[in-house]
This record gives C-alpha cells, structure tokens and sequence, in this order.
C-alpha cells in the first residue's frame, strides 16, 4: 500500500509536512465518504485512494456504498445526463423512486460520524437524516451543473441547501442560486497509482501485443467510458479526417461503470461506425489500470472530445505522461491546458482534426508541449494538493473565520 | 533575542457563482464583493504563477487583456501600485477608479465567449507553522533559502495587506533585533513586480551582505 511519505521524491518534504500539521487538527475527527460505485469512473478511483491516505494521517475515515436495483441506476444515470444539460424524460413515479430508494439507504447506513462527505446525485437524499444527528454533511459534485435541466436542477437543489458545504471542481460549475459555502476543489491524479506509475517498454509492448496493435504508426488515443458525453464517435470523425492526410491509428478504450446503463448502445453504435477501418481499435475493457497507463504512454497523441465534463481527469494522466492532449474546452478541461502552452483546446470537430494534423507533423512543439503539461500537473493536479484541500475543506467546517491561525 | 517562527499558509478557494460577461458587470461585482475577493484576485497570481513572468499581477487586469481585449486599461490595472496600499478598501477604490474612467468615455464590452467569463471567489486562509524558527541572523538567512516560497509570501504579502501591519513580518523582526539597517532596505523592494522566487533571492542577496 501506498504511504504518504512516497510523495516526498514528487512534491517536496515540506510539502507532506504541511499536510501531517493539517491533520493534527482533525484527529478526534470521524469522517464517512458515500457514493454510488465502488469501481469505474473518476470518483471511486479517488475514493479509493484518498480514504487509506486520510487515515494514515490520523483522520478516521470510512467509505460506503448505496444500493440500488436496476430501476434506480436508470434514473439516476438520467439525472446525471440532465444536470449536464441533456433532455431527458421522466415518468411520473420516477422522482419518488429515487427518494424511496434513498431513503432505504438512509435507514441502513451509518450516518452518525462527525462529518459525512457525500459525492455526486445519487446518493443527496441522505442528508433529510442531518437534522436528527447535528453533524455536519458536505456535498460533493463532481459534474458541470452549468446548464443543467432547470426541473432536474431544483429537484436536487432543495436538498443541496441542506448540506453546510458543497465541494465544485471549476468556478463555472458554482451558482448564485445556493445559499450554503461553495468551495472549489480540483480533482487529482495519483503518481504513484498503477494508472501513472513509470513502466518500462518491455510493460508497455506486451500490453500494445495483447490487442494486436503495432506501433509502427502514430497513435492518437481517447480513453475514456463509452458515453455519449465524451462524443466517441466525434473523435472517430476528427481521426478520419486526420487519416486522409496522415496515416496513423486510433485507439477508442474503456469500461464502463456499474450505474452506467446507457454505455452498451454507445458501444454498439461506435463498433458499427468503426468496422470498416483496420487502424481503429476499439478497447472495452475491465478495470485494469496498467493497460490504461500503457496505452496512454504509448500513445503519441491523446485526445478527449468530450461535449461535457465533470473534471476531465484522463487530460491530467495524458499530462503527466508528458504526452501531447487534444481537449475539447469544458468543464475543468480549460483549468488543466493552457491553450498551446501545455495542450490543445478545442471547439469542433473539424478543430480537433486540424490540430492533431498539425502535431503529427511538428515532434519539437509536442516536446515543449509535453513538458509544461507535466509542470502544471505537478504544481496543481497531484493528489497531495488535493489531500491537503480535503484537510482545510474538514477545518472549514469547525473554523468561520477569514484568517484562521494555529 | 526574539524568535522569528516561519510560518506557511494554506488556502481553500471559495465560490460564490458570481460572474461577469461584461466591463460593467465586472465593476459592479468588484464594487458589491468581500475584501477577502479583492484580496483574492489581486494576489492569487504571485503564487500561481511563481515560475512564471511577466504575467499581469491581477485577475481583474488579466481578465481584460485576454477577455475583452481592452489593453491599455489592462495595463493601468496591472500599473496600480499595489505595494503603495495599506488597506484593501483603498485598493479596491483605486481599481474602480480606472474602470470608471474607461467606462466614462467607451461603450460597455461584452466577452461574447461563455467559456471567458469572469468568475468572482474568495479564499479562507489556514496559517500554520513551518516547523522552523530561529532567533539570530544567520539561521535565519539558512531558512530563508529552503522554507517553502508560501511562507515567503505569507510573511511579505499577508502581514501588510491583510493583518494591517505597516511593514512586513521580516521588516518588523529585523527591528527587533536591532538591525533596521536591513529593514529599510527590505522596504524598498516591490515584491509585486518580481517572481516569487526572484523576491527570495534579492532578501538572501541583501542579509548575505550585511553578515
């Protein structure tokens, strides 16, 4: 298992210092993280990092998983889509379900810990236990509410007005409309994980070996879970229009979470698109870190057209690879690329086709890209800072004040 | 002798979905928002941005470069000698100041772009130790060159601007001690026109001297 004290060669002793100071503060603190899934998708993977670091620090910390059938995965997946702006229909029963199903949850989980830090939609309705325990609860939203469905929008935020604080990953993503603190918080990669760890070629060309994909030509790749949201069949335009003029590969992986229905006709709809093409790869894949990683090394471009984004963490990985990322610019893409300084940011197709041409063709614009991109996930998108965040998150709940001194 | 203890600061950024598409909109949320806002806006670039330089030193002088392309009153936010103001109020006045006076002679800009908008925060600020502290001259130059460049900032920028103190926490120790030989000419840096870093070495270079 990883410790903290692994991060000193990244970021510096003073660095996890500061952050055993900060968790001092909050040693007789118990703390309860609750989400959705326990695997796939950006916010297990930092549950699962952050709750074994929170306690090795002296903050208890636990993590719990609401249940749910089929039925109520369907529902929240569209409230999910719907607070990222897309139309979605509901029935009539289907809001009652999910506060049914939520309450269920209430009544058997454990809720009495000093702070219950609960992420994204699903699992909101909890806190309606707040008033009978007196503790203190934080929303976590991981996803772009900018143009959220305006129904779906107020039906959530009655219960965000219940919580004392709610955690957004860009300044975009907060509203005038909330009563309660809004605090921002970027999410982060973790250097050390399998997902970004160094690997050797030998790694790397066992894994390209598996799929049967050679490296002979450039590699543009996009990872990410097969949903309308991050526009697959988008990138599969772009690298057509690309491949008239530079022969290269593209390489579309990824799973697909367990409260992600919609994922299989996605899938289906980009095998179909793609079938023609013998340099397209097509990758669903279980979770395993290790093929992420060598993908994206071993790619020589990467992209993610997404149309929305909670946060775009895949952008950050591809970063810290030193790789060159084409991304389209929303949600917290924008805060992680600085516009041809350390990424590409893009608007269109046809944008994310002219730029991959262009640094499939210019090796020395895609060193110095690569290396202010590590820089920049260095000095703000790596675990540690985002640790130290979640500290003072903790402390801002007990502590008012604008200056607070220890 | 009296100790001096380095300390650090965190922050933790806060939001209030306050935005502005327009000059106007801009000047009215700089007028109506927190001190802790201004604050935030006017120094969140020297640490961010500690490797890098020139950048403007403001997000509001920033925001109407790369925004709304309005250069020259770019420029005269980025000029206002924020060194020169011992209370926020005043600074945020001075700000106003210009924006009016553009405001007064030019039509109202819009961004036009939705991903450019201005996004007003605030920050909390969590001061803690660094762990170091000292009580004489020269353990107090071996620090100043491996402390973290947070407590650097927090010493210089914070003890002014926000604890109201009329010089900052090095000026005030070195008197102390009895050397305001070396405060004074701590005084006349202008820590808001270099790096970060840069400020660090130019305090080393002037107490390496007088040792």
């Amino acid at each position: 298992m990883i410790n903290i004290k692994d991060y000193e060669n990244i970021v510096g002793t003073q660095s996890i210092s500061e952050i055993y100071r900060l968790s001092e503060k909050l040693k007789d603190i118990k703390v309860t993280n609750i989400n959705s899934t326990a695997v796939g998708g950006g916010v297990a993977e930092i549950l699962s990092k952050m709750v074994p670091l929170l306690n090795q620090l002296g903050v208890k910390t636990s993590w719990g998983i609401i249940k749910g059938d089929q039925k109520f995965f369907s529902i929240t997946k569209k409230i999910h889509n719907a607070l990222h702006g897309k139309q979605e229909s509901f029935s009539a029963d289907e809001f009652d379900y999910f506060l049914k199903i939520g309450r269920q949850n209430m009544n058997e989980m454990k809720l009495d810990d000093d702070i219950v830090f609960i992420h994204d939609p699903q699992p909101i309705v909890l806190v309606e236990e707040k008033e009978s325990l007196k503790n203190k609860w934080i929303w976590r939203c991981h996803i772009d509410i900018t143009e959220a469905i305006e129904e779906v929008y107020k039906f959530i935020g009655r219960y965000i007005s219940f919580y004392d604080s709610c955690v957004f990953s860009a300044p975009a993503f907060s509203r005038k409309d909330i009563t309660i603190p809004q605090i921002l918080i970027s999410p982060s990669i973790d250097p050390l994980s399998d997902k970004n760890r160094e690997l050797d070629e030998s790694e790397m060309s066992s894994i390209f070996e598996r799929f049967g994909i050679e490296r002979k030509k450039p590699i543009i790749t996009q990872i990410s879970r097969f949903d309308y949201l991050k526009d697959p069949l988008g990138v599969i335009k772009a690298y057509k229009l690309v491949k008239k003029y530079n022969d290269c590969q593209l390489i579309l992986a990824g799973g697909g979470a367990s409260d992600d229905p919609q994922g299989i006709k996605v899938f289906e709809e980009v095998m179909e698109i793609s079938k023609d093409d013998k340099d397209i790869h097509i990758l669903l894949l279980p979770q395993d870190d290790i093929v992420i990683n060598a993908l994206q090394r071993g790619s020589d471009i990467i992209v993610q057209k997404s149309i929305r984004e909670g946060f775009g963490l895949t952008v950050s990985e591809a970063l810290w690879k030193e790789k060159p990322v084409v991304a389209s610019a929303v949600g917290g893409i924008p805060l992680q690329i600085t516009h041809k300084y350390s990424g590409i940011l893009t608007y269109s197709i046809e944008g994310t086709a002219y730029y991959l041409k262009q640094l499939l063709n210019e090796p020395d614009y895609v060193k110095m890209l690569g290396r202010n991109g590590k820089e920049q996930v260095k000095n703000n998108f790596l675990i540690t800072r985002h640790l130290r965040e979640y500290l003072l998150l903790f402390l801002s709940l007990y502590y008012k004040e604008d200056l607070v001194y220890f | 002798m009296p100790e001096f203890e380095f300390k650090t600061e965190k922050h933790l950024t806060k939001l209030f979905g306050l935005e502005a598409r327009r000059l106007s909109h801009l000047y009215n949320g700089i007028k109506t928002v927190g001190t802790s806002s201004i604050y935030y806006h006017t120094h969140r670039f020297l640490k961010q941005h500690q490797f890098l330089s020139p950048e403007p030193p403001n997000d509001f002088a920033y925001w109407i470069k790369n925004a709304l392309n309005l250069d020259e009153l770019s420029e005269k936010l980025s000029s206002i000698d924020i060194v020169g103001f011992l209370r926020i109020e005043d600074l945020r006045k001075a700000i106003l100041e210009q924006i009016e006076l553009w405001l007064e002679k030019n039509e109202d800009v819009d961004c036009h772009d939705p991903r450019k908008r201005f996004y007003f925060m605030s920050c909390q600020t969590f001061v803690i130790s660094t762990g170091y502290r000292t009580d004489n001259l020269k353990d107090f130059l071996e620090i100043l060159r491996v402390v973290d460049i947070n407590s650097i900032y927090f010493h210089i920028f914070e003890a002014k601007m926000r604890l109201k103190k009329e010089m900052n926490d090095f000026q005030s120790w070195l008197i102390e001690i009895g050397r305001k030989d070396l405060s004074d000419k701590l005084s006349n840096l202008d820590p808001y026109n270099i790096t970060l870093e840069n400020l660090r070495k130019k305090i080393i270079a002037i107490i390496e001297k007088s040792l």
